[in-house]
């Protein structure tokens, strides 16, 4: 299979199919090159000059979108440095340590698996509104850190590490935390990266809570900031402005997305089968 | 402090940490959720017992009945044809050389985006007021569609919109799930003069249909919860013929501030996804060995 020629047709399936995933994206990039002004007029202007930077110099100078995406960058990366340390250790530890009620606690964890986000989303609201956690970065990172895949996931990449590594290096007289953070650590980087990535990914772009915890405009993530400014559309800002906003917040996570593609699809080959 | 001792703490030392976080922000709530479902509860704490009230209303509640209709028809029409898309285009790609790895990322690209600019995008796309679509039509001399403000074209559109997100997941799945294919299994079969359609047949598919699965469940517990697209291409519209559950859970808890039913329909639908994943598992292993 892995040699054979594409036939003519379907390279030409594959071309036609290739244009409407990239058509949307190319006539939203030429779009937020054309002044509101033309647009305004006539959007059909996109498919020709003159382009202008004016939409992005708009984003840089006046508006909230910076906030948003500082806020977007705080939360997407307290999210994942919070998932990687927290899925590595408890990782470690159910795979590697005895200790009463291992299996029974594995399991609950596992079970988190089936939960979907409809089941808890409307009570940890309560929740956190008792603890004070709403438009802030805890309350808006810590849903992000109970996911139970990341625990699986390093759980197993630790499982298939051989145990003898451990053995020479506790007759070594390394402490159980040396052992984790010199020996096993270092190892488990391809799992980290692509946990890390998936984690970011979600958290980036993750609507519902966001939209729900964040409501003072200054909190909002991206997401929600470019929501509100959509639903606005017709009193504010321009198309030509809305499409640089789009393209200008899809930015940061094409980039790492592009970083780490490789290791993505190299990692989610050990995760498909289970 | 004995050795057996030391590794005891330094178990739930390493475990603790994420099991505190756990217990804290998913199992709580997830108990709260069942408790707050039985009262008559706004969000602003105030509760009042009330059984199993909220449940018997959702059974006969007609905007509900139909936000059902829409959530079930979109995941009809978006599961399984992403799943056989994907399937066709990882068969495809699954291959050396740099045509099929720029295909990949192409295909693999649109769901790096959130459901915020997709939305934005589709919904100029769609629009029949100089969307991309309207322009086509009427460089075609034909009258534009007014796809979401029409309520039996509002749900196709809004499928279309999440197969062009969604397709990158799924075919990065399958692909991951054909690598683990032993090329010698191909390589019998091809000494064995089989056919590619037998092998696609007898040896491919067999070998994914866990990957097959995953993928599945997974695309049916998403859009069984699908939210953001109906919600900022067409608010639920027009007439609710695009409110799925999770639009209809939130307008009935953050807009009518009905906390108690709100949470009640969460917990309905959160027992359909667990069905429906379980017959899924079940109807596609039953046959099989049980696994070692």
């Amino acid at each position: 299979m892995k040699g054979a020629r594409l036939h003519p047709l379907v390279v030409m399936a594959l071309l036609l199919g290739a244009g409407v995933m990239l058509a949307p994206m190319v006539w939203t990039l030429l779009l937020s090159f054309k002044s509101n002004a033309a647009l305004m007029a006539d959007s059909g202007a996109a498919f020709s000059g003159p382009y202008t930077l004016e939409n992005y110099a708009a984003i840089l100078k006046g508006s909230l979108t910076l906030q948003w995406l500082a806020n977007s960058l705080i939360v997407a990366t307290g999210a994942t440095v919070g998932v990687l340390v927290l899925s590595s250790l408890a990782g470690y530890g159910f795979a590697r340590l005895e200790f009463p009620f291992r299996r029974t606690l594995f399991v609950i964890v596992l079970l988190g698996l089936a939960v979907p986000e409809q089941a808890v989303i409307l009570p940890r609201h309560q929740l956190f509104a008792m603890l004070g956690l709403h438009n802030s970065y805890p309350g808006l990172i810590l849903p992000s850190l109970t996911g139970s895949f990341g625990v699986f996931f390093m759980t197993q990449y630790f499982r298939a590490i051989p145990k003898e590594l451990d053995e020479a290096a506790l007759l070594d007289g390394a402490s159980r935390f040396t052992l984790f953070w010199k020996v096993l650590l270092p190892l488990t980087f391809p799992a980290q990266a692509t946990l890390g990535v998936f984690t970011f990914l979600a958290a980036w772009n993750d609507y519902w809570w966001p939209l729900i915890s964040a409501t003072t405009s200054d909190r909002f993530t991206l997401t929600v900031g470019l929501a509100s400014a959509q639903m606005n559309y017709a009193q504010t800002s321009g198309l030509g402005f809305l499409m640089a906003q789009a393209v200008f917040a899809s930015i940061p996570i094409l980039v790492v997305y592009i970083a780490f593609q490789k290791q993505i699809v190299r990692a989610m080959a050990g995760t498909a089968v289970r | 402090m004995t050795a057996a001792l030391r590794d005891r703490l330094a178990g739930y030392a390493f475990v603790g940490p994420f099991l505190l976080v756990y217990a804290a922000v998913l199992i709580v709530p997830l108990v709260m959720g069942i408790v707050i479902s039985l009262h008559r509860a706004d969000l602003f704490g105030r509760r009042e017992w009330i059984g199993l009230d909220n449940y018997a209303q959702a059974l006969g509640d007609p905007v509900l009945h139909q936000a059902f209709g829409n959530t079930v028809l979109l995941a009809v029409l978006i599961v399984p044809p992403l799943t056989v898309i994907a399937l066709l285009l990882a068969l495809a790609l699954n291959r050396p050389g740099k045509f099929a790895a720029v295909l990949r990322g192409v295909f693999f690209s649109s769901l790096v985006l959130s459901v915020t600019i997709v939305t934005l995008i589709w919904r100029f796309i769609l629009t029949p007021d100089a969307g991309l679509i309207a322009e086509g039509l009427e460089a075609a001399g034909r009258a534009p569609i007014p796809f979401l403000s029409d309520p039996d074209l509002v749900i196709p559109a809004i499928a279309v919109t999440t197969l062009w997100w969604s397709l990158g997941f799924p075919v990065m799945l399958i692909l991951a799930g054909l690598q683990q294919v032993p090329g010698d299994i191909y390589e019998a079969a091809a000494l064995d003069g089989a056919g590619r359609w037998t092998v696609l047949r007898r040896i491919t598919l067999p070998a994914i249909r866990r990957t097959l699965l995953l993928v599945v469940m997974l695309q049916t517990a998403a859009q069984l919860q699908l939210f953001g697209q109906a919600q900022l291409l067409t608010g639920g519209g027009p007439g609710g013929a695009s409110r799925t559950i999770v639009l209809y859970i939130f307008e009935v808890s953050f807009g009518r501030w009905e906390l108690g039913y709100a949470t009640a329909i969460a917990e309905l639908l959160f027992g359909m996804i667990i069905a429906l994943t379980l017959l899924q598992y079940w109807l596609v292993t039953r046959h099989e060995e049980p696994r070692a």
